[in-house]
């Protein structure tokens, strides 16, 4: 019976509950077995918090039996990235430097998560301060695909994807600060959205590059997604930048969605996001979504976005330039590692550097050793000064395109998961991996990734839909409209194919 | 548009207070001088009619009341430091002898 309560979503498990055919306990327990079962192969989690998880539950339930008015969610447990500060769990964003650290306090959307009593499973796994595109720049080891063990799970977020796409957890909370919750999404066969930048509040998240970063759900469904999202989401006065508005009605949108009426709707397609670098397989189920989309009443018309060319640019000059500044913070002095300098005077400057030499893996350093060099005296206007004149030209794009469609498509990743060691020798190509997810941090518009089907070598392939700054509601119309066609076209989910994982045996 | 020395990237990691093996440096050279050549391409479309973004949607700035409100508890935020003292966070001399 427990492996059928890890199958659920997120959304019939809160009925379940509701209707007290499960407990909060046992669905806990049930997330808490499949994890002990294969985790130890796929890697997902960097802490599991078994006691802190079962409490709450246990809390739940009692308030649920006393009569009490609960959220939606309450009861149905979840996974946190590990780059989301939790009180009293381990935080370590994937890194050296963290290792051990308990933070003090709460992220807001971890308070919010508490409040409305979701159990906490636990942390999930990450590449490091959420630089990469595999998780295998985690200073804790890889997460594997569960579709295929030898493949990455996408990044940063692989740990969140691959819980959710392993039956670990119905729900996770991912961070996108370039394409994080997307790209691992497509690679899984997993749904993510990366809200309104200013949608879901920053406070608590260990930052990279703090115009870009925007936490967002990661689950196996649309309606899933628009429950976590309208329960993470909304203003937080502990955020300057957190939109002080209603969130969209985006539960609302997904079920208007699901009843698969597009009609009226005007769909663009961005030329320059799609033919060469894109996989076939990739291109083809594109193409068929396309047609669903058209079957489902919607326009479809071409735009075209030329400054998208330069989008990738001016991303690996403002995100390093943001990062190397975020990460600052890390010298030492008041949390983490502290490496005092093999000889010489031990002064602070000497051990910020030994410190951080030993603590940042290559990937840190790389980054932030390029934003260092980009702001510096000399090259600040040709680099970073350049870089927020293309995201000016990236905004023009989108607005126009945004007068002649509803919302913008393109696949998220050009291709499906690729092997673990294949681009980590090869810091551009592993870059290449988020060229269409990148726009829309720049833009601090919404984005989606839902699987659209699989590829010719039997993977997940991911379909993106962006919508104008603060229509997240539309991302949810669309998606949910797409999935219920889509899954009846294959007679169930997507992940009805992935194969069994190996499962070991419990001593309980 | 650039080539990036070993020099270069010693200069830049002092900056950055990261100190780096001299097989670092030398990986970290040829690396950096990829990825800079391939986004340096932003400078052709920066035209000086074109402004600068630096924050995706417009802000304005955020005030709250004039109210204390309360902060962490000390013990809590010294319970992560790598060494405390007396109610404070313990740091290695701040200065050089030079």
């Amino acid at each position: 019976m427990t492996n059928d309560i890890t199958r659920l979503s997120a959304s019939d498990l809160a009925s379940a509950l509701r209707s007290k055919t499960i407990t909060s306990v046992e669905a806990t327990q049930a997330h808490l077995d499949r994890i002990a079962a294969v985790d130890g192969d796929l890697h997902a989690f960097l802490h599991v918090s078994s006691d802190e998880a079962l409490a709450t539950a246990a809390e739940v339930d009692a308030k649920r039996a006393g009569g009490e008015e609960l959220h939606p969610l309450a009861g149905v447990p979840i996974a946190v990235k590990d780059v989301v500060v939790t009180k009293g769990l381990p935080t370590t964003a994937g890194s050296k430097i963290l290792e051990r650290w308990i933070p003090p306090y709460d992220a807001t959307l971890v308070e919010r998560i508490k409040a409305a009593g979701l159990p906490i499973l636990g942390k999930t796994n990450m590449d490091e301060f959420a630089m990469g595109s595999s998780t295998e720049h985690s200073a804790f080891g890889n997460t594997k695909n569960p579709w295929d063990l030898d493949r990455i799970p996408g990044g940063s977020g692989g740990g969140s994807a691959a819980a959710v796409a392993g039956f670990e957890a119905p729900l996770a909370i991912g961070t996108d600060t370039g394409g994080s919750i997307r790209q691992p999404g497509a690679v899984t066969g997993t749904v993510g959205v990366k809200p309104t930048y200013g949608g879901v509040s920053r406070y608590g998240l260990i930052a990279m590059a703090s115009s870009l970063d925007q936490a967002g759900p990661v689950t196996r469904t649309v309606l899933d997604a628009a429950l976590l999202h309208e329960l993470i989401g909304g203003h937080d006065p502990h955020d300057s930048t957190s939109i002080n508005e209603p969130v969209p009605g985006v539960v609302a949108a997904a079920r208007q969605g699901a009843k698969g009426d597009l009609k009226g709707l005007r769909v663009g397609v961005v030329k320059e996001l799609s033919g060469e670098g894109y996989q076939a397989g990739v291109s083809a189920r594109f193409d068929e979504s396309l047609e669903q989309l058209r079957a489902l009443g919607a326009e479809v018309v071409e735009v075209s976005c030329p400054s998208f060319a330069y989008a990738l640019d001016a991303y690996y000059l403002i995100m390093p330039a943001e990062a190397s500044s975020n990460l600052a913070k890390f010298d030492g002095m008041r949390f983490g590692l502290r490496v005092e300098p093999a000889d010489g005077p031990v002064t602070a400057e000497r051990v910020m550097g030994a410190t951080r030499g030993a603590g940042f893996g290559d990937e840190v350093k790389r980054r932030v050793i390029l934003g260092t060099y980009a702001l510096s005296a000399g090259y600040y206007d040709a680099y970073y000064g350049s870089a927020q004149k293309v995201r000016t030209l990236i905004q023009r794009d989108f607005a126009a395109a945004f007068e002649r469609a509803d919302v913008l498509v393109s696949p998220t990743a050009p291709t499906t998961a690729f092997k673990f060691g294949e681009k980590l020798d090869d810091p551009l190509a592993m870059y290449l991996n988020d060229v269409a997810t990148i726009p829309a941090n720049l833009a601090g518009v919404p984005g989606m990734s839902l699987p659209n089907g699989l590829s010719d070598d039997g993977l997940p392939v991911g379909f993106q839909i962006l919508a104008p700054a603060k229509a997240d509601d539309r991302l949810y119309r669309v998606g949910a409209a797409l999935e219920a066609a889509l899954e009846s076209s294959w007679g169930g989910p997507i992940l009805n194919k992935a194969p069994e994982l190996k499962t070991t045996e419990l001593a309980r | 548009m650039s080539t990036i020395s070993r020099d270069e990237v010693a200069r830049v990691a002092a900056l950055a207070r990261i100190d780096l093996r001299p097989d670092e440096v030398t990986r970290l050279a040829g690396e950096l001088d990829v990825i800079v050549e391939s986004v340096a391409r932003v400078s052709e479309v920066a035209t000086a009619d074109v402004p600068a973004t630096s924050h995706p949607l417009p802000l304005t700035n955020v005030f709250r009341d004039d109210v204390p409100e309360p902060a962490l508890p000390v013990q809590d935020v010294l319970a992560g430091a790598p060494q405390q003292e007396n109610g404070r966070f313990a740091v290695p001399q701040i200065l050089g002898e030079e």
